[in-house]
């Protein structure tokens, strides 16, 4: 399989990847790590003109302690976010999380913003407390990953616009979970879940990462983990399709939401 | 687009189509086919190489994201004439049945090793997730990578 043709641009600097980018519009596509974009352009379900490699960009490889949180560049490898001693100092969920993507190759090339502006609602990447800065033409915006998601593979993000950083608040206290439920090891999850502090969020439950509002309305009035994961799949949408139906992934959602609220709280 | 490789320490530098993939660069460019394309999808890890010393599909790699970096494969292992002690390992503890993701094996455990030099078995089977072997040869598999690491001669 094999891209349709296009033309390849290597970015040497975050101004020269926006240039490039206003140039040439809904016609380029930016390419971090690849490992979402490439697979899509040789199925052919994407076929952008223009490639703007920002695998040069090194500067926006970092993670940083800023005191209340952790900045992230945005090009920083899931192997890097895997293996960084302040992320598995702060937020050790992340790490992990980070460490649980694809397999140790697809580590190696792939990029945690690469992946946030992927919008797959399968990452591993779930969507707590983070604030995403992106750089456009008209300057820097701070973005709540909240308000980021639109839809399926769909973000806030216009097209001349870059991710430039991920702003991870510390958590309060130690007690995480990251669960994932997959049939072959490097499979997307069929339904995962994160907990960090009393909030829940859901991979693969909608057509975005959600967070698990009923089981976090529970815990705050005081529900116990097992009364509070009964509430799992309330409010989201699951899809049914060739890998589980609707129903499994709902049941998933309470199995995990219980095993990972039950794991953070042996864990605080 | 001109691009400018160092495969097996060799510089390589060729025109090629700008959607050209890296496994199609080294297989019909620099004319090493020991790297295979199984599943062509990022699943099955037959055509892993070395990216700059760490393992990648190279599937999934453009010839040109790879400009101006070291690739290596696994016909750049041997040094001398002598196996790389990964290699050496396969051969030893039989590691190989149709030999078809070989190949992408040995550099996947060639990587594995330098980042952690003396796994267990977990991590050894963990650190080869991305590697399919469509014979289901995994435990003789296994045992070549720890064979390896007790080698404790993996240099590169």
């Amino acid at each position: 399989m094999i891209p349709s043709s296009f033309s390849y641009q290597r970015a040497g600097s975050v101004e020269e990847a926006l240039s490039l980018a206003s140039e040439h519009g809904d016609d380029a596509k930016f390419l971090a790590g690849g490992h979402s974009l490439l697979p899509l352009m040789k199925l052919r379900l994407a076929a952008p003109e223009v490639i703007i490699d920002l695998g040069g960009l090194h500067d926006l490889s970092y993670v940083n302690d800023e005191g209340p949180y952790v900045a992230i560049g945005a090009l920083t490898r899931h192997h890097d976010v895997e293996h960084s001693e302040v992320l598995a100092r702060q937020v050790p969920l992340l790490a992990y999380a980070a460490g649980q993507v694809g397999d140790p190759q697809i580590r190696h090339r792939g990029t945690i913003g690469g992946s946030v502006v992927h919008a797959d609602p399968a990452s591993d990447l779930p969507a707590l407390d983070a604030t995403l800065v992106a750089r456009g033409a008209g300057g820097t915006r701070e973005i709540p990953i909240g308000e980021f998601f639109q839809g399926l593979f769909e973000t806030v993000l216009e097209p001349d616009e870059l991710l430039t950083e991920i702003r991870v608040p510390k958590p309060a206290s130690g007690a995480w979970s990251f669960q994932k439920f997959t049939q072959r090891a490097i499979d997307w999850a069929i339904v995962g879940c994160a907990v960090q502090d009393g909030h829940v969020a859901l991979v693969n439950m909608g057509g975005t990462p959600l967070r698990a509002a009923a089981v976090e309305a529970a815990l705050a009035g005081g529900a116990s983990s097992a009364d509070a994961a009964a509430h799992a799949a309330e409010g989201t949408s699951a899809a049914d399709d060739i890998r589980a139906t609707k129903a499994y992934r709902e049941h998933l959602a309470r199995v995990l939401v219980s095993r990972a609220l039950t794991e953070a709280s042996s864990r605080s | 687009m001109k691009v400018d490789l160092t495969v097996n320490g060799k510089n390589i530098t060729a025109d090629v189509e700008d959607r050209m993939l890296l496994v199609h660069f080294l297989r019909d460019v620099a004319d090493l086919t020991a790297t295979n394309v199984g599943c062509d999808t990022t699943s099955c890890g037959a055509c892993t190489v070395l990216l700059d010393g760490e393992s990648v599909k190279s599937c999934t790699v453009l010839a040109a994201q790879a400009s101006g970096h070291e690739i290596t494969t696994v016909e750049g292992l041997a040094t001398n004439g002598e196996m790389h002690p990964v290699q050496r390992a396969f051969h030893t503890e039989h590691g190989l049945q149709c030999g078809f993701c070989t190949p992408g094996m040995v550099m996947a455990i060639v990587s594995l090793l330098k980042e952690n030099p003396h796994p267990t078995e977990e991590q050894v089977r963990n650190g080869l997730e991305g590697n399919l072997c469509r014979c289901t040869g995994y435990h003789n598999i296994v045992r070549s990578a720890l064979a390896a690491a007790d080698a404790e001669k993996v240099t590169s």
